[in-house]
């Protein structure tokens, strides 16, 4: 019988090894598929509680986890809070929900990007806790101060790019919020921040830069039209005689476009482009739209980045140039107004594209992605987003937003010793609220070194009395001032 | 040719008391280990508690060294680590449920059923000098087998827990029958086959090469199959039925060496099942959930759905290879953490590495029990060996490849880790009947003085072996007389078959 018995002897064995494979096969090979089951609440806990990696700005952690004695074991810091709240977003356990860099730099940070394999093997041989990586982004915390200093109590926004690299100087929102109140793992504590947030009638979670409000664009789309303009003849520039009537009668309609204050635009019927850009003649644009047409300005507005979708990496809501019916509609795009909506960071990307020679540069946020040690997982190298315009063009536009800021409607945004080339905008809302003022503008003009888009909705604190020019201008000043000077 | 050698046998005792330290500390470490992670302070009294179980393991040790000196020094230290080892887990997740507020309080009970299985061990290694008395009883052993099977079945007696009827209750103490049912079948099944092999193996046509057994043979096969089918359609046990029917067929092959009588149980057991899967829903749904677990609809369906197997393979896939340590995974997330799925609570928090270690500790032990069968002397022995150690190693299989979906689940415990009394009982006796005949197995006779060892010895090596006995030999007589030595009783020197 011992035959027999050495065999059965070996079907245990047989049976316990299929056992060590389905094991292992549950363990190692259906493991990444199981856990990333959406049924799997374990992964939602261990998410939440894993040492996540810092978000950098210059150096300084702004977001970070800090060991806590409770079910999750790391709270999510984030400091000074509201400074950068749009731009990190949070991380909240309460609401199982992450919005801003948290959300979209989530498998660095959380450490489960495949870059971070080698990372994890190590911890898993030294048996450490496994460590998230680090985000550095490309904001300047000294711009970006100055932005939320000077949106202090005012809704609007702020965007700053390097327009030659696409890096993003400053993102700022306004108002801005505390995460911290939101991150918090006392559930009773974040519902009521969150409600508190979502009643508040100023709407801090909405991030106005990044276009989860948009629009209008008001004068500043000016810029845009006169791209299309000089595109379509290479012998137009700043001398060229363009129609500036006093009004405008629409066709087929009763509408008549008038210039900003009732003016007469130079009390003349045409004019140097130059004057109608830096006085920012309507009755100019809105012709010029017209003789455009829409195609014109819709591939124009294409170009810029109008109607695609962009993540730096926060996802930008696309900005809209509408489909128009009659000339008279198109001719009110020209001057930013009928249905063309624009997020903040949309109208920087114009500027930026101007002062870097026609070539758009594509936006990024994140500067470099680090390993829990420090290394560097990966470096965000500028690319090409589009080229919209020539060479040429965006000489001729320099040109033309110098002499605005120069002499023209954008004076306040001067800055002593720096040109300063800019487009000022003031854009009707289209309801009985006030307008928003809008400028957007870049500097140094020879040799730009960043490029900025504000906005103030509703005017900010000069409500009906806002324009762009004087109340956005200033703005500018103190974002170039403080970038260039 | 088989030689003869004069050598000193090593008791084994030594190693057995050095392993057993180590199967008691990896228990203690386990133990402190939950309460470190889990509360931040070691255990209270952690000295005492650990002092008794090294003082239980000890003496076990120290009656066995006495009466059964010989006995095999690897099977003790084995099953103490994997009690240890489900205790600390059953411990720790009394701890979760604490929290919860759910109900807890299972380690302290399982403690004592460790004593009472290991005290149960220790008796038959102490009362029992001899397993081959137990061959008296082999149709006793099939009427209390069978009894104890359909036990729950009686009514008022019986109860049904999770759509199962196979626990019996008095007042609040529960029982499965079927797990001490299952040493008794393995006695009536050493017993009969012993006596029934010739006929078993030999007599019958030939066709196409498998050499089938005759009709009339057939009889107890298709009882034993029976039985597997009334468990399974009467007590909806598809775990018992399935153990019950597997461990016979694997018995009669021992004896009978014929792989026909295998086939023919796969055969049978196959119609069983395709034909249970059809007809009754309960096995229909198993068997979906099997195929399909992490469809949405099987998952969400209640009652049948999947969730339970998945989310123990959840537990099991974030566990990984390392594990999430005693006391730092979510393992009471499973329902059934502590019993039928602790498979994939030590999954979670050992990993993949504790897993495959705690699968090689059932392999050592129930290699062992084989080994103890190859080497004892008699055929009754040799059945009963290979019976016990095959339930043991097919309740891992059957249990393990549930939770791991190589095969449907079935409501099977883990052997020695699964919180349930009478599963511990039941192991740990199988563990003193393997202690006991293991010592048969490996006691050296004394130095013969006659004129002829050597011829002595090689005849009395040719009785041991069953191998080379000659067909013609008369079956074993049925039942011996009390006192009556068998002719295999032969007292032998080591024997070395290389």
């Amino acid at each position: 019988m011992n035959l027999p018995l050495r065999r059965i002897g070996t079907v245990i064995a047989l049976m316990l090894v299929a056992l060590m494979i389905s094991t292992t096969s549950v363990q190692f090979f259906q493991a990444s598929s199981l856990n990333a089951d959406s049924r799997n609440v374990r992964t939602i806990y261990r998410e939440f509680g894993r040492d996540r990696g810092p978000i950098v700005v210059a150096g300084e952690s702004v977001a970070w986890s800090e060991p806590i004695d409770d079910a999750y074991a790391f709270q999510r810091v984030y400091a000074p809070g509201p400074l950068y709240s749009h731009v990190t977003g949070y991380f909240s356990t309460t609401f199982n929900a992450s919005t801003g860099i948290e959300r979209y730099s989530n498998s660095i940070l959380g450490g489960t990007a495949s870059s971070l394999l080698l990372s994890r093997i190590q911890d898993l041989v030294t048996g450490s806790q496994p460590q998230g990586g680090s985000v550095e982004l490309t904001i300047d915390p000294a711009l970006q101060q100055v932005a939320a200093e000077a949106l202090a109590g005012q809704r609007g926004a702020v965007v700053a790019l390097d327009p030659t690299t696409g890096a993003v100087l400053a993102l700022y929102s306004s108002p801005a919020f505390d995460p911290n109140t939101i991150a918090t793992h006392d559930r009773a504590a974040a519902t009521a921040a969150w409600d508190a947030l979502q009643a508040d009638p100023e709407k801090p979670l909405e991030n106005r830069a990044t276009g989860t409000i948009l629009y209008p664009p008001g004068s500043t789309f000016k810029v845009i039209v006169t791209a299309a303009w000089l595109e379509l003849d290479p012998t137009r520039d700043v001398t060229t005689q363009v129609p500036t009537p006093a009004e405008l009668q629409l066709p087929q309609s009763t509408s008549v476009i008038r210039n900003p204050g009732g003016a007469t635009c130079g009390g003349v019927d045409t004019n140097e482009l130059l004057y109608a850009f830096k006085e920012s003649c309507n009755t100019t644009f809105a012709q010029l739209a017209m003789d455009l047409g829409q195609p014109q300005l819709d591939a124009m507005t294409a170009a810029f980045g109008f109607g695609q979708d962009l993540s730096i990496p926060l996802f930008v809501t696309p900005s809209v140039y509408p489909q128009t019916a009659s000339a008279a509609e198109t001719a009110l795009t020209g001057i930013g107004q009928f249905d063309v909506r624009v997020s903040t960071l949309q109208m920087a990307m114009v500027a930026a594209a101007v002062a870097n020679d026609g070539v758009l540069m594509r936006p990024y946020l994140v500067a470099t992605e680090r390993d829990a040690d420090l290394g560097v997982l990966s470096r965000t190298e500028p690319s090409v987003f589009s080229e919209p315009i020539s060479a040429g063009t965006a000489a001729t536009l320099t040109t033309l937003m110098e002499a605005v800021v120069a002499s023209g409607t954008g004076t306040p945004a001067q800055v002593p010793g720096v040109t300063v080339a800019g487009k000022t905008g003031t854009a009707e809302t289209g309801n009985e609220q006030d307008q928003h003022a809008w400028m957007i503008a870049f500097a140094p003009a020879e040799a730009p070194q960043v490029a900025v888009a504000v906005l103030l909705e509703n005017g900010g604190r000069d409500g009906s009395a806002a324009y762009g020019g004087s109340s956005a201008g200033p703005i500018v000043r103190r974002l170039i001032q403080a970038a260039v000077g | 040719m088989a030689t003869v050698t004069h050598e000193t046998v090593r008791t084994g005792r030594g190693s057995e008391i050095l392993l057993l330290v180590i199967a008691v500390g990896i228990g203690i470490y386990a133990y402190v280990q939950v309460a470190l992670n889990m509360n931040g302070v070691a255990p209270e009294r952690i000295t005492l508690q650990a002092g008794a179980f090294t003082v239980l393991a000890v003496v076990v040790h120290l009656l066995v060294r006495w009466k059964a000196p010989y006995a095999d020094p690897v099977i003790l230290p084995a099953a103490v680590a994997l009690t240890g080892i489900g205790l600390a887990m059953i411990y720790r997740l009394d701890i979760s449920y604490t929290e919860l507020g759910r109900p807890s309080g299972f380690a302290p009970k399982q403690l004592v059923w460790t004593v009472i299985g290991m005290g149960a061990a220790t008796a038959i290694v102490l009362f029992f000098t001899d397993h081959r008395v137990l061959r008296r009883y082999t149709y006793v052993s099939l009427v209390a087998g069978i009894v104890l099977l359909l036990l729950p079945m009686v009514p008022l007696l019986g109860k049904n827990i999770n759509g199962s009827r196979i626990w019996i209750g008095v007042g609040p103490l529960t029982f499965q029958p079927g797990e001490i049912a299952k040493i008794c079948l393995a006695v009536f099944f050493a017993g009969y086959l012993v006596d029934a092999r010739d006929n078993l193996a030999l007599a019958g046509p030939r066709i196409l090469g498998l050499h089938l057994p005759r009709m009339r043979d057939l009889g107890p096969i298709l009882l034993a199959w029976g039985v597997a089918i009334v468990v399974l359609v009467a007590e909806r046990d598809l775990g018992t039925s399935l153990l019950f029917f597997g461990f016979f067929v694997a018995m009669l092959y021992v004896a009978t060496e014929r792989v026909s009588w295998v086939i023919i149980g796969l055969v049978l057991f196959g119609g069983g099942a395709t034909l249970a899967a059809n007809f009754f829903p309960h096995v229909m749904a198993r068997v979906e959930v099997w195929l399909h677990a992490l469809d949405p609809e099987i998952y969400n369906r209640d009652p049948g759905g999947s969730g339970q197997v998945v989310q123990g393979l959840f537990g099991m896939a974030s566990g990984g290879l390392t594990g999430a340590g005693w006391g730092k995974g979510l393992p009471h997330l499973v329902p059934y953490a502590n019993s039928d799925f602790i498979w994939a609570s030590l999954g979670e928090e050992l990993g993949l590495t504790g897993l495959l270690a705690i699968v090689s500790i059932y392999l050592v032990l129930t290699q062992r029990g084989i080994r103890t069968g190859i080497g004892v002397r008699d055929g009754f022995g040799k059945l009963l060996c290979a019976g016990l150690s095959f339930v043991m190693a097919f309740q891992v299989f059957v249990v393990i490849g549930g939770v791991t979906r190589l095969i449907p689940l079935t409501g099977l415990t883990m052997p020695f880790m699964a919180y349930g009394g009478s599963s511990l009982l039941s192991n740990w006796i199988i563990v003193g009947l393997l202690l006991r005949i293991s010592n048969e197995a490996r006691e050296p006779a004394a130095v013969p003085t006659g004129p002829f060892p050597r011829v002595d010895a090689v005849l009395a090596a040719r009785r041991a072996s069953d191998d080379v006995a000659p067909p013609a030999a008369p079956a074993a007589p049925a039942l011996p007389a009390a006192g009556m030595p068998e002719p295999d009783d032969n007292p032998t020197e080591v024997v070395d078959l290389r």
